[in-house]
């Protein structure tokens, strides 16, 4: 079994599906009506990326498991996401500036992993890349909206990036693992991805009249399985129909 | 139906008894008869206008609190592809409920009061969505049941006389009727599966049944307006024959699902072609419209903490928008 590809393919369908369902929270108490129409659109685009990364992964593993199986039966420990995506909705400026960051990244990831000599996974990065453009145009206008609306909106989104900024240095980190597939040409080296995010996210911060944090201390973990308080809530509420009954199909 | 509240005010003086020999109402009445389609601009009775100004935002707000029944399980899909399934459902919900506001604001009312009516209480919605899902069987319950019984209801609204109504029918039905299978393949799943798995479908059939039927509103005999909607064509088939025709289908995919329909006067009339149910238990049902069902108030509480908390986003919406009007027209006044 190719174990790099099989853990690299688990941390972004985990990313995405952990997202999924924190913007599939929404559905039904955002704001207004075509926002509960809209993040619920993302939740689904992401939930269906997540499908077929994990699906992907569960192939690649050749171990009879498949993409529910993955989803609904690891636990934290072997849960591979960014700590990014775990977090709490808390407002919709935290959604929406965690939206926008990780969109922001994306974008640039999947316009890299495009070119990924695995034709599976270059396959996936283009479906995805389509997708990831759309929601980065959705997120990025509503944080210009927030941060360029009312002063209480400005405040919002201002906190919501300063808490969030501290989550975002994992998405460009390139450790054994990723380093292994960038060799093999596969991935993308994750470093070479931040100075067009930051240039995307520059532009939105701008426009949005919202400061950049300083690049301080970056939390990691979440890509190896070492995640904080939320998740396992997250995965109780998820996994709880095949985890109360094994066995039954749905 | 979604606008089952229609038919139970009784005594309801808002709406206007106007003069039927008018010039006016004359000409309106052998448009409708004609099958032609009133448009926004055209001239209406006030009673027409407020009639469906009332029902097309009954059915708004139906599809809108209809969204937290099923939203309750989203977060607990048993597998990806019937989460997936389900957020395109709800989201299709949220999506009817745009079509039918702005059907709505085409006569003359502003989707902001709409709500606030929703809201303050003023305006009612379908009794069905007033009751719990306590488990996944209720998520496949609503789409098989509730789902089909909106269109038996909506198909016919696609030829209401009032042209952006019957558009947005059109439009909804289309998806409709997609609800309505992926919610019998939940049923269908859940009827094959495991003796728990049983119990769940047979369980959600028991509590969905009858509110179900109660779903298309009041015995002919007992609705009001009803004569006058139906020679407006706002109404075009009456709640006891749409209920008729909702348990003539729906009882052979019950017994296909080897499920138990939870009415002991059940039977089949060969010779009449139809199903005999037993009695509706309308005290049940005025107790749910009155604001008595198991989840009126929850589901009222969700919907305005939505609105309260979501107030600043849509205030920071509008500054925004102003903030960009008004350094457009600076733009535009420099280069001048
Ligand atoms: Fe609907
Ligand atoms: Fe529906």
């Amino acid at each position: 079994m190719d174990q790099g590809l099989f853990s690299y393919l688990l941390r972004q369908g985990d990313s995405c599906l952990i997202l999924g369902h924190r913007l599939s929270e929404w559905c039904g108490h955002a704001p207004q009506l075509e926002l509960d129409i809209a993040l619920a659109n993302i939740a689904l685009d992401l939930t269906g990326q997540a499908d077929a990364f994990l699906g992907l992964a569960a192939e690649v593993e050749g171990q009879g498991r498949d993409a529910d199986a993955l989803a609904f039966h690891r636990d934290v420990l072997d849960y591979r996401n960014l700590l990014l995506v775990e977090l709490p909705n808390e407002d919709f400026g935290l959604t929406i500036a965690r939206q926008f960051l990780f969109d922001a990244w994306q974008v640039e990831f999947y316009g890299a992993l495009a070119r990924s000599s695995d034709q599976r996974v270059a396959a996936l990065a283009a479906k995805g890349l389509r997708e990831a453009t759309y929601h980065e145009r959705f997120s990025g206008e509503w944080l210009v909206r927030l941060g360029d609306g009312t002063d209480e909106s400005h405040a919002r989104a201002q906190a919501a990036i300063d808490e969030l900024w501290t989550y975002t240095g994992e998405m460009f980190e390139c450790d054994a693992l990723v380093a292994g597939l960038v060799e093999r040409g596969i991935a993308p080296d994750h470093r070479g991805l931040k100075a067009a995010w930051d240039a995307r996210v520059a532009d939105v911060l701008a426009e949005a009249t919202l400061r950049r944090p300083a690049d301080g201390w970056m939390q990691s973990g979440g890509l190896k399985g070492r995640h904080g308080e939320a998740l396992g809530h997250l995965l109780a509420e998820m996994q709880f129909l095949p985890r109360a009954y094994p066995g039954a199909r749905w | 139906m979604y606008t089952q509240g229609l038919n139970i005010e009784a005594g309801d003086k808002s709406i206007p008894l106007e003069d039927r020999n008018s010039a006016l109402m004359q000409r309106f009445q052998s448009r409708i008869d004609a099958e032609e389609k009133v448009e926004p601009t055209d001239w209406m009775p006030e009673g027409y206008r407020k009639t469906l100004i009332r029902q097309i935002s009954q059915h708004a707000h139906s599809e809108i609190v209809g969204m937290l029944p099923e939203g309750n399980w989203i977060t607990r899909a048993p597998s990806l592809r019937r989460k997936m399934i389900l957020l395109a459902k709800v989201q299709d919900e949220g999506g009817h409920g745009l079509y039918l506001y702005s059907a709505a604001e085409t006569l003359g009312i502003s989707r902001a009061e709409l709500i606030d009516q929703l809201l303050t209480g003023k305006a009612k919605y379908s009794s069905i969505f007033n009751y719990p899902t306590p488990t996944w069987a209720d998520v496949g319950a609503i789409g098989w049941l509730v789902d089909g019984a909106a269109i038996m209801n909506q198909v016919p609204l696609c030829r209401c006389s009032y042209g952006p109504y019957a558009r947005a029918m059109i439009r909804v039905c289309k998806e409709e009727s997609f609800h309505q299978r992926q919610g019998y393949e939940i049923m269908i799943a859940l009827s094959q599966g495991t003796a728990e798995q049983k119990r769940m479908a047979q369980e959600a059939l028991n509590r969905w049944w009858w509110p179900s039927l109660m779903m298309f509103g009041p015995s002919d005999a007992a609705s009001l307006h009803s004569s006058q909607n139906m020679a407006w064509k706002i109404k075009r088939v009456s709640n006891d024959e749409l209920r008729q025709k909702f348990v003539d289908v729906t009882v052979p995919q019950a017994e296909f699902l080897g499920l138990t329909v939870p009415d002991p006067d059940l039977r089949w009339n060969g010779e009449t072609g139809h199903y005999e149910f037993g009695e509706i238990d309308w005290t049940e049902f005025n107790q749910v419209l009155a604001g008595n069902g198991p989840c009126n108030r929850d589901r009222m509480k969700k919907r305005r903490k939505a609105h309260d908390d979501g107030a600043w986003v849509r205030e920071a919406a509008l500054a925004h928008a102003e903030k960009r009007r008004a350094r457009q027209a600076m733009t535009a006044a420099a280069a001048e």
